[in-house]
């Protein structure tokens, strides 16, 4: 399984009383590609911040590609974030001072592999994303939203990450930029068979996605 | 990539950045210059006088003493007499003797009387002797030796006629105007009091004062040139003499033969000791500038680490971002005191060229005002030492808003 969550329940220290993530089974097949709809405030953030390894769990079992996330250190999950799973905001995906290609290095720095991510792999890439060379080396708050979308996909998949996370990404484009966005990241995504949670209230963006589900039928808070 | 993004992110603030990087230089200009003058002084003034094992001259404080006779500055308390000046100086341990006649001036500057064997066994600094840039050492009653000061300040060649004054005040009322001087030779530049001072032979100091009582010029009773000529003048006193001894194991010995001497009361010190006596006078003033100065870059320091404090405010979402690419907490950490290093490596180039560039513009006037000799070598050992200290003081003062970015990054969720 990609992601594969038991008996998780959550609740921020400051607020020990409130539990506001409280899932009894949760999967994800690899290669599934999952729409994840809900109100804000169900728990979302939490959610993908327990998947990503940014929180842990206390109670339960959260395992993303097959490995154990609430069993791990935090350096392991800082690691194993940076190794196996993109993600993408809905902004501020890029460090605004730095060019395109830097970003995408420093991505690639924190990752286990080490590998000497070339160049030209970069710009490779940043051409399959329709980035003229002119802009690489610009400092990306200076490109369009668009842009800056699209660079922040490259960045999320230049360490071949098994799983990519998208939360809202489209949602501070237009509605050309976000069909366009849409439809790259769907083909990228099917390319190289990564799984995709995709995380917005738009429901006009399932018709993307094979599986649709809505928070508030897998997370139940009040049920213990 | 860890030092480019430290640098792009403070390019990125280049603002806050840039008033910060000035604030620093100046303090570290300040504390660079404090240590480095301080130093120059310190060098320039011990090595006055080397080669010179006992300094000699009448009953007083031994920093009187050195003051007057080496720095001539001050005023004699007393003379002492030629006769002992004889006796001491034909002692079996002495190796030479060179007195010392002091009480006139030329245009400010102290005149002295001596013999030639000043320039042969006087030096200063690492036993350098004196050297003439011009003519050599006096021979006539009436030759006078410049200093390099003396010489460049007032203009003075070889064949110059020079007029002494009486006293040492630098408008004198009362002329040797009837007996002139001729300059027969420059000294080279010493960076020591050598080049404030004219010399002349003891003869030379006799025969100006010939016909003067109490300090004042007889009427009348001046001599002829020629009268002068063919007397001998043996000098009654002297003010101070300079011993050098065969071997300097007896210099405690000689020393105290003096001190005890019975016919008259004279002291002899050690100039060495005095001078680094003098200079412990001055160590008081001398760490209350560097204190100062310390201050003044802990002050400077402070403001660097609030610049960043503030900064890890404005960057929450940078700090997010970096997370979730898989930094750990510790690289925002070590982020955060790369960048305080950066800005202080930067104030370091900046406040060290500051300091080179303005030795070399006022090098010439502390030269020509103070016969200060700085040199603009601002690379040494202790001025090395303390921007190590500085560097170590930025790394401690940077852990404070590198804390910060180190606990924001660990509270940070992805929201």
């Amino acid at each position: 399984m990609a992601i594969d969550l038991q008996n998780v329940q959550f609740s921020y220290p400051g607020v020990p009383d409130k539990t506001v993530l409280n899932i009894r089974h949760w999967s994800v097949s690899p290669g599934e590609q999952v729409f994840l709809h809900g109100p804000s405030g169900g728990g979302k953030s939490t959610l993908l911040n327990l998947l990503s390894g940014m929180l842990r769990a206390h109670h339960g079992e959260v395992s993303v590609l097959g490995e154990r996330l609430d069993q791990m250190s935090n350096r392991q999950r800082d690691k194993f974030r940076a190794n196996h799973i993109g993600y993408v905001f809905q902004q501020f995906n890029l460090i605004p001072y730095l060019g395109a290609t830097d970003n995408i290095q420093l991505a690639a720095h924190f990752s286990a592999r080490k590998r000497q991510v070339l160049k030209n792999e970069i710009h490779e890439l940043l051409s399959s994303l329709g980035i003229p060379p002119d802009d690489w080396h610009k400092p990306t708050a200076r490109l369009s939203i668009g842009q800056q979308q699209r660079i922040a996909i490259a960045r999320a998949l230049i360490n071949n990450p098994e799983l990519l996370i998208a939360d809202e990404p489209s949602s501070s484009l237009d509605q050309q930029n976000r069909d366009n966005f849409m439809s790259l990241l769907m083909s990228l995504v099917d390319k190289h068979g990564i799984t995709l949670l995709f995380v917005s209230h738009d429901m006009s963006l399932s018709q993307y996605f094979g599986r649709i589900e809505a928070l508030s039928d897998i997370n139940s808070p009040e049920a213990h | 990539m860890f030092i480019g993004l430290a640098y792009k992110s403070l390019l990125n603030r280049k603002g806050s950045v840039l008033l910060t990087v000035l604030a620093l230089t100046v303090s570290i200009f300040v504390l660079l210059a404090v240590e480095h003058i301080r130093h120059q002084a310190k060098d320039s003034f011990s090595n006055t006088v080397s080669g010179v094992d006992l300094v000699v001259g009448a009953r007083t404080g031994s920093l009187n003493l050195l003051l007057y006779s080496v720095f001539r500055v001050g005023s004699p308390t007393n003379n002492i007499s030629w006769d002992s000046y004889q006796t001491i100086a034909s002692g079996k341990n002495v190796a030479w003797a060179v007195p010392i006649s002091l009480g006139d001036s030329y245009q400010g500057y102290r005149v002295m009387g001596t013999t030639r064997d000043y320039f042969k066994y006087f030096s200063y600094g690492q036993k350098h002797q004196l050297k003439f840039t011009s003519g050599k050492a006096f021979e006539g009653v009436f030759d006078v030796v410049l200093g390099f000061e003396v010489a460049k300040q007032l203009k003075h060649t070889l064949g110059d006629k020079v007029i002494l004054a009486h006293g040492i005040a630098s408008t004198s009322f009362s002329l040797h105007d009837d007996r002139p001087f001729k300059v027969v030779g420059i000294l080279a530049p010493t960076g020591t009091p050598v080049d404030q001072t004219v010399h002349v032979s003891l003869q030379g100091i006799e025969a100006i004062h010939m016909g003067w009582r109490q300090g004042v010029k007889m009427p009348g009773a001046t001599l002829s040139a020629e009268q002068l000529a063919q007397m001998a003048f043996q000098p009654k006193s002297i003010t101070a003499f300079m011993l050098g001894l065969k071997s300097r194991i007896t210099t405690f010995r000689v020393q105290r033969e003096i001190n005890t001497y019975k016919r008259e009361p004279m002291l002899a010190i050690l100039p060495g000791v005095a001078l680094s006596e003098l200079w412990q006078m001055m160590g008081m003033f001398e760490n209350t500038l560097r204190l100062i100065s310390v201050f003044i870059l802990i002050a400077a320091l402070l403001g660097l680490s609030a610049m960043l404090l503030a900064s890890i405010r404005e960057r929450q979402r940078e700090i997010q971002l970096l997370r979730v690419v898989g930094a750990p907490p510790f690289f925002l950490f070590l982020l955060v005191e790369l960048e305080a290093l950066l800005v202080a490596v930067v104030s370091i180039l900046l406040g060290a060229s500051m300091l080179y560039m303005s030795l070399s513009i006022v090098g010439d006037v502390l030269v020509s005002n103070f016969g200060l000799h700085i040199s603009t070598n601002i690379v040494s050992k202790s001025n090395v030492l303390v921007l190590f200290w500085m560097i170590c003081s930025t790394v401690i003062v940077a852990a404070i808003p590198s804390l910060g970015a180190y606990k924001s990054a660990r509270s940070r969720q992805m929201e």
